[in-house]
């Protein structure tokens, strides 16, 4: 470490705004949300400050108290201790507290104090505070507490001024370390009463407009209706809003595949751009839309404050499914992608619950299938009103959505029933204050999901097209062949070598090609769908979408969805699986009951809905 | 009397936390979030199925706690004061 370094340690209690003021010092773009439980991992960045030191800022996550329950606790606290592998204790902590919140967040303060480090307090939404009328004596509160106390408002530009002006000065002295014992345990709760007489003027305990919408939100029968109408307004919103923006995007493809026909000579080269990269990765990359319209929602519900309230409300049901009502943040990510949903359930202290709501994530549909959904429902599903307002493609993609859930529900049962430890599970979950979503901070995220995708796009996805094209073309039939030339492609014989296994469930040997890739990313279902049947001559005049309806059934088409409801996860999942769990069982586990589950599953709506069409 | 048993809206007193077995984690972390005696709490809400979890206010914070939970919590009832 060179001598102008400074390295700083970010801690405080959860939701206290640690993550949003990293943000603001190092203009990172780490992700914020309004729950407890956003930071998992230890995320680092760095910063010149005016001084020309370096300063170097480790996020942590949020921590009630040392006497850690759940993993990203322990995370917290090995690091302050210097007890984290590979990682030197840090030279100064800021510790981060809630100025609306002090009876809580003082106490923890008053712990990191104990360590016997150079701490600097950080009172943060000092915005809210004012609002509400609290009045806190700063000079007084730095007397007493014995360490620097600066005020913040970590989700205002510049509001972390003088907090950089503080750490880029003199490092504090720290205080004596002192013992961590049961009876000085006790005695912090009354250190923290006397801080507070002396301290701070609250004229209210919470705020009135909390407690205005808490009457709404957590009604037994008002709030229950709340979620489900915000619900199914996000999956209608999602088709409404995305729809039309893909159909742009989806003709301007067809539109440039159409002249670069013309441009290029006859041969591979053609076929490569045209049939693989404008059919195939066009056909995925008109999806964006609808996929940034769920982000939207999401990210919106997330800094709001909401999910913790959905989470309460459900909490009962989940239980009796054997989760908890804080699975359900995790299972809400999961929509967007299993990934960071996964990654999510660290917040969850018990492991029994953290594994239940690890596998039982995939089944919520995720964003990435959201393009498979969108193409077979906009192809086989008539775009009728239904009550006069909502329309019927909308309402089926709700149902695949219900469909994941209620299957979720079902094998947590399961889980539940087959797991020997009967002990308590613990809830302990705290509600914040309401926050209106900061336009900035969702923009960042529409934006960071934005590039993932791309990035998808041009990396797995883009080299898997060309991988499909290439064995949909070769090699060519051999001279006086009968039957379209792709039979006699690599594609052909693998096609139908799978059909073998899929016949059942009524998928032909393009769908059974199509799931290979569809392992690795989901959405490159579509592509090489759209790619086997470009080349195949199918779809080269009237869209992907009409070569499927004139190339298989309304049964097929319900059995292939309800296959990529439930079907094994792509394999990034698979391998945050065994990170987080560290288990390769669990993995063979998650993998082999879901393949279960979608094969069953198909077979049934194939065979039961053929015998009505 | 238990937390669990307040009625909604009612204010109490917290009087103890107790294990409900010994080197109960769950009773430590109740203290560590701030159950200790003396401290007011009021039940704000109660969840829609089987009235649970209860919604607990203390100081500023909500929390959410099973009933199981909220019954380590002994606390005594008290007026509503302004």
């Amino acid at each position: 470490m060179s001598a102008n370094t400074l390295r700083i340690a970010l801690v405080g209690n959860p939701n206290c705004g640690k993550t949003a003021l990293f943000n603001q010092l190092t203009g990172g773009r780490q992700k914020v949300a309004n729950y407890a439980g956003v930071t998992v991992e230890r995320k680092e960045g760095r910063f010149t400050a005016p001084s020309g030191r370096v300063l170097q800022i480790l996020d942590l996550p949020g921590t009630y108290s040392f006497d850690a329950a759940s993993p990203d606790e322990q995370i917290t606290r090995d690091v302050l201790e210097g007890n984290y592998p590979g990682e030197a204790a840090p030279d100064l902590i800021v510790c981060v507290a809630d100025a609306t919140n002090l009876r809580l967040h003082l106490r923890f303060v008053l712990e990191v104090k104990r360590l016997g480090r150079p701490v600097v307090m950080a009172l943060n939404m000092m915005d809210t505070a004012r609002r509400r009328g609290i009045q806190i004596d700063v000079p007084e509160l730095q007397r007493r507490l014995g360490l620097p106390v600066v005020e913040t408002i970590a989700v205002k530009r510049g509001g972390a001024r003088a907090l950089i002006e503080r750490v880029d000065g003199e490092v504090p002295e720290a205080a004596p370390a002192q013992a961590d014992d049961a009876a000085s345990r006790a005695g912090l709760h009354a250190q923290v009463r006397e801080l507070l007489d002396a301290t701070v003027h609250m004229p209210r305990a919470t705020d009135v407009l909390d407690d205005a919408l808490d009457r709404w939100a957590l009604h037994p029968v008002f709030g229950l209706m709340i979620l489900a109408v915000v619900m199914f307004l996000v999956f209608q919103a999602v088709y409404s809003f995305g729809k039309p923006m893909s159909d742009l995007i989806g003709d301007g493809f067809d539109w440039l595949g159409a002249h670069l026909a013309v441009w290029l000579p006859e041969g591979p080269l053609r076929g490569l751009l045209k049939d693989g990269i404008c059919t195939g990765l066009g056909t995925v990359l008109g999806f964006l839309p609808e996929i940034l319209v769920l982000f939207f929602f999401i990210l919106t519900l997330e800094e709001s404050g909401y999910l913790p309230r959905a989470a309460f409300l459900l909490d009962r049901l989940m239980l009796s499914v054997g989760l908890t009502g804080r699975s359900f943040i995790p299972l809400l990510s999961s929509f967007a992608c299993a990934i960071p949903g996964i990654m999510g359930t660290r917040s969850i202290q018990d492991p029994r619950d953290r594994l239940a709501t690890i596998l039982v994530a995939p089944l919520m549909t995720c964003s990435a299938r959201l393009p498979v959904y969108a193409l077979l429902i906009g192809a086989f599903i008539p775009m009728h009103r239904v009550f006069g307002i909502f329309n019927l493609q909308g309402l089926v993609l709700f149902a695949l959505y219900v469909a994941g859930i209620c299957g979720a529900m079902l094998v947590g049962w399961v889980i539940k029933h087959i797991r020997r430890d009967r002990s308590e599970h613990a809830l302990l979950m705290e509600l914040p204050s309401y926050r209106m979503p900061q336009p900035r901070d969702v923009a960042i995220g529409l934006y960071e999901r934005g590039a993932i995708f791309l990035k998808r796009l041009t990396g797995v996805i883009l080299a898997l097209t060309v991988l499909m094209w290439f064995i949909s073309t070769f090699p060519s039939p051999p001279a006086g062949a009968a039957g379209p030339a792709i039979n006699y492609s690599i594609a052909g014989y693998l096609g139908r070598g799978l059909q073998y296994v899929f016949a059942p469930l009524g998928f032909n040997w393009q769908i059974s090609l199509s799931l290979i890739p569809a392992f690795a990313a989901r959405e490159t279902a579509v592509a090489a769908l759209a790619t086997v049947y470009a080349v195949g001559g199918d779809a080269q005049t009237a869209g992907l979408a009409h070569a499927l309806t004139a190339n298989f059934s309304l049964a097929s088409a319900l059995s292939l969805l309800v296959w990529f409801a439930f079907a094994p996860q792509c394999m990034s999942t698979l391998a945050v699986i065994r990170r987080e769990t560290n288990s390769w069982r669990n993995v063979a586990i998650s993998f082999s009951y879901m393949f279960v589950v979608a094969y069953a599953a198909s077979l049934i709506t194939y065979q039961v809905t053929r015998l009505f069409l | 009397m238990r937390l669990s048993d307040l009625p909604k809206g009612a204010s109490a007193v917290v009087e103890r936390v107790e294990d409900a077995h010994p080197d109960d984690p769950i009773a430590q972390r109740l203290r560590d979030l701030g159950f200790v005696e003396g401290e007011r709490v009021r039940l704000v809400a109660r969840g829609p199925i089987g009235a649970d979890p209860l919604l607990i206010q203390i100081g500023s914070t909500r929390f959410a706690l099973r009933r199981a939970e909220a019954a380590r919590v002994s606390v005594r009832a008290q007026e509503e004061v302004a």
